[in-house]
């Protein structure tokens, strides 16, 4: 148990040590653009501010929770649709959408009693979320378009959306700039110290983990979506359905990516600007391939990118380093677990477990065929 | 004309028509120039896909690119200050610029041949992977690099066509449509029917799409695959290399965090639409640029009266959308009846020598 544990952490781990190790290399070979000379002890201020932030600190462990907490929603939608198979680049746009229907119900339920305001405006969310998974995952059964270039052209659409709603039908009346109005009751209840506050999403996050990874593991249409990912001919002549599971998955899938969006806005930020800047959605698919699509893996990456998130802003003030520092880790870690060989050589180690081992789904369906039911 | 115009309901389609037509005469210069980047990212999806690798990377490359193009331009502009001169306003900065685009394109792609033949990962998390780091480094630099506001190199300068082709009747418009462009611009024309021949006319051309389709069979008459597609995935970081250096060497002449905007995704969507010929993706990238140029023109002149009053009264976000959305139905409509090369997104395995 602790030795199959091992095999499987120690890839991850070794990645993020060698993202450091090369974040380390690029802070140095740029630090004349932050400091005027090559600067050796820059990467150490830098590292050191993104754990000051993020660890250090009771504050810092709330900013790591409440950035992970859509990290860990939106994380599970990859992972979901990974495990079946499919990889929903999409999650960016439905966190988006979903963000945007919690921002209308919750500014027209501003007043109603909080727990009516709340659940509908949660439920908007999600099924926001879920129609516009539904879209990717119907045209891939239906067309054999594939989800990957979709679900990237329906992120675009979903800004052009939310800039369209929040200048025109849902702007707030009043405002200095285009933004929805307040959530009002709708808001979810927090605690902690003003701009530190741990709102109730973390609950629906983590309770939302348990439960994927149930149905995914343990009940009978879980174990119909991981045939189909693994292999969708052999699911076929199973009897199983892969188109219902197609589309079903990428809109359950969705659904999830959609309570991310709907969790920050009723939690953080209590209403939606028109240039919603969100990074939750890309940050997810790195969550998802650390986390090897198991829901309980995408709980704890989760916490990492959260971490390194909640420590970002800190590091951009003290020590000069841009926020964009988190997506360049993020590629180099992402690219020492892909080439496990460099990984594999460099600790010695005879066998890693990395893979998440329905992607080549994923890869030899992109020639597009519609799936036949 | 007007009697055309004013039957009720059809006729706001014909001025629809009409409308749509006259963009297309005053705006065809820009709307070969904005095919470009679209049409480079298609040549280099030929050149991966044909040979049986999937490249999403496209945009990180693309992107990249246009960074790398742009920065090295400008700091050899302040080494080497030159006059512009000569055919395209050329000076020593703007090709530095040019190389280093290409460079980078080709170490891009190097990264995800290697990644995807070698390695064997999965060549759809190969290419996220370019995707995530490229917005990340070119985010992080770029935010340092404002802060002091480099000078930039300026641009390469369009083609002055001839006046005695331009003042040719009707064809003189397609000469100057196709002319009057930047190096970058004009490459993208005179590569997609470069490669088309090359593909379906050389030896190397049959051994690529051999090896796309059937790399055991390719392998078997003594074909490398695996140098093959090595070559090919690299040759493919030129085009993409070439579609960044548009972004800021020929069409403009600054880097914008995020610029290139999802084109090297609808590039991808052009390579399916033109059913992987090179000069296929190079009309459905003009069709996909023509939507563009649509989609500004509604905003900045839309047409006069009822037309234009119902244009108006559509959201401006609808048309900003507009490429997105003909992308997806595109997709949509033409996937499954143009078939892809058949080995694409597998990875090659050698059989045991023994």
């Amino acid at each position: 148990m602790i030795r199959r544990l091992a095999a499987q952490l120690v890839l991850p781990i070794s990645s993020l040590f060698l993202a450091l190790v090369t974040g380390a290399v690029f802070v140095i070979a740029s630090s004349p653009l932050v400091t005027g000379e090559f600067d050796l002890g820059l990467p150490l201020d830098a590292y050191g501010a993104l754990v000051g932030g993020s660890l250090l600190s009771v504050n810092g462990w709330i900013d790591t929770l409440v950035n992970a907490t859509p990290l860990i929603l939106a994380g599970l939608s990859v992972g979901l649709c990974f495990k079946g198979g499919l990889f929903n680049i999409g999650a960016q746009g439905q966190t988006l959408v979903g963000a945007l229907a919690a921002a209308a119900t919750g500014a027209a339920l501003a007043q109603a009693p909080a727990p009516i305001a709340i659940g509908a405006a949660v439920a908007a969310a999600f099924l926001a979320g879920a129609a516009y998974g539904f879209i990717p995952g119907a045209l891939k059964a239906f067309t054999g378009a594939h989800e990957v270039v979709v679900t990237i052209m329906l992120n675009y659409v979903a800004i052009q959306v939310i800039a369209w709603a929040i200048t025109g039908p849902l702007r707030a009346p009043g405002a200095s700039f285009a933004r929805s109005p307040d959530v009002g009751n709708a808001q979810l209840p927090a605690f902690g110290l003003p701009g530190h506050l741990l709102h109730a999403g973390v609950l629906l996050a983590i309770v939302a983990v348990p439960i994927v990874w149930w149905v995914l593991n343990r009940s009978t249409v879980g174990f119909e979506v991981r045939t189909t990912g693994l292999n969708p001919d052999a699911a076929r002549y199973a009897g199983m359905r892969p188109r219902l599971l197609t589309i079903g998955t990428m809109a359950v899938g969705g659904a999830l990516a959609g309570l991310a969006g709907g969790a920050q806005i009723l939690g953080v930020a209590g209403y939606m600007p028109a240039a919603y800047a969100t990074n939750i959605g890309f940050d997810a698919i790195t969550v998802a391939l650390i986390g090897r699509a198991n829901p309980i893996g995408i709980f704890f990456a989760a916490l990492l990118l959260g971490g390194l998130r909640a420590g970002a802003p800190a590091m951009q003030i003290s020590a000069g380093i841009p926020v964009q520092m988190i997506d360049v880790l993020q590629g180099v870690m992402l690219f020492f677990l892909a080439a496990d060989v460099i990984v594999r050589r460099l600790f010695r180690l005879r066998k890693v477990e990395g893979g998440v081992d329905e992607l080549q789904t994923v890869s030899r369906t992109y020639g597009g065929q519609a799936t036949t039911n | 004309m007007e009697a055309l115009f004013d039957i009720p309901v059809l006729g706001l389609l014909v001025q629809l028509v009409f409308y749509a037509g006259e963009v297309l005469v005053r705006n065809g210069t820009i709307i070969v120039a904005l095919a470009a980047p679209l049409a480079l990212g298609a040549l280099c999806g030929v050149m991966n896909e044909r040979s049986g690798v999937v490249n999403i990377g496209i945009e990180g490359m693309m992107l990249s690119s246009a960074f790398a193009g742009w920065f090295a331009a400008s700091a050899a502009s302040q080494a080497i200050p030159a006059e512009a001169g000569g055919i395209f306003g050329w000076t020593p900065a703007l090709l530095v610029g040019l190389l280093a685009a290409l460079l980078t394109g080709v170490l891009l792609s190097a990264i995800h041949a290697w990644l995807s033949i070698t390695v064997k990962a999965d060549q759809i998390i190969s290419g996220t992977i370019i995707n995530i780091a490229a917005v990340g480094v070119t985010g992080y630099l770029n935010l340092l690099l404002s802060q002091g506001s480099p000078p930039t190199a300026g641009k390469f300068a369009s083609f002055d066509p001839p006046d005695v082709l331009v003042d040719l009747p009707v064809i003189g418009w397609l000469f100057r449509m196709f002319l009057a462009q930047g190096p970058v611009t004009m490459s993208a024309i005179i590569l997609a029917v470069v490669l088309q021949i090359l593909l379906f006319r050389s030896r190397w051309g049959l051994r690529t799409r051999a090896v796309g389709e059937h790399p055991r069979a390719a392998e078997t008459v003594g074909i490398n695959v695996i140098a093959s597609r090595y070559r090919n995935v690299i040759l493919g970081g030129v085009f993409a290399g070439l579609a960044g250096a548009w972004f800021t060497l020929d069409f403009g002449n600054s880097f914008q965090t995020n610029m290139t905007q999802g084109r090297g995704f609808i590039a991808l969507a052009a390579l399916i639409f033109g059913r992987w010929h090179p000069i296929g993706g190079y009309a459905a990238a003009l069709l996909f640029a023509y939507a563009i140029s649509l989609g500004t023109a509604i905003r900045t002149l839309p047409p006069p009266d009822t037309l234009g009053d119902i244009l108006t009264a559509i959201p401006p976000q609808a048309f900003s959308a507009l490429p997105y959305v003909i992308t997806i139905i595109v997709l949509a409509g033409v996937v499954g009846r143009s078939v892809a090369p058949a080995s694409v997104g597998r990875p090659y395995e050698r059989e045991a020598t023994t």
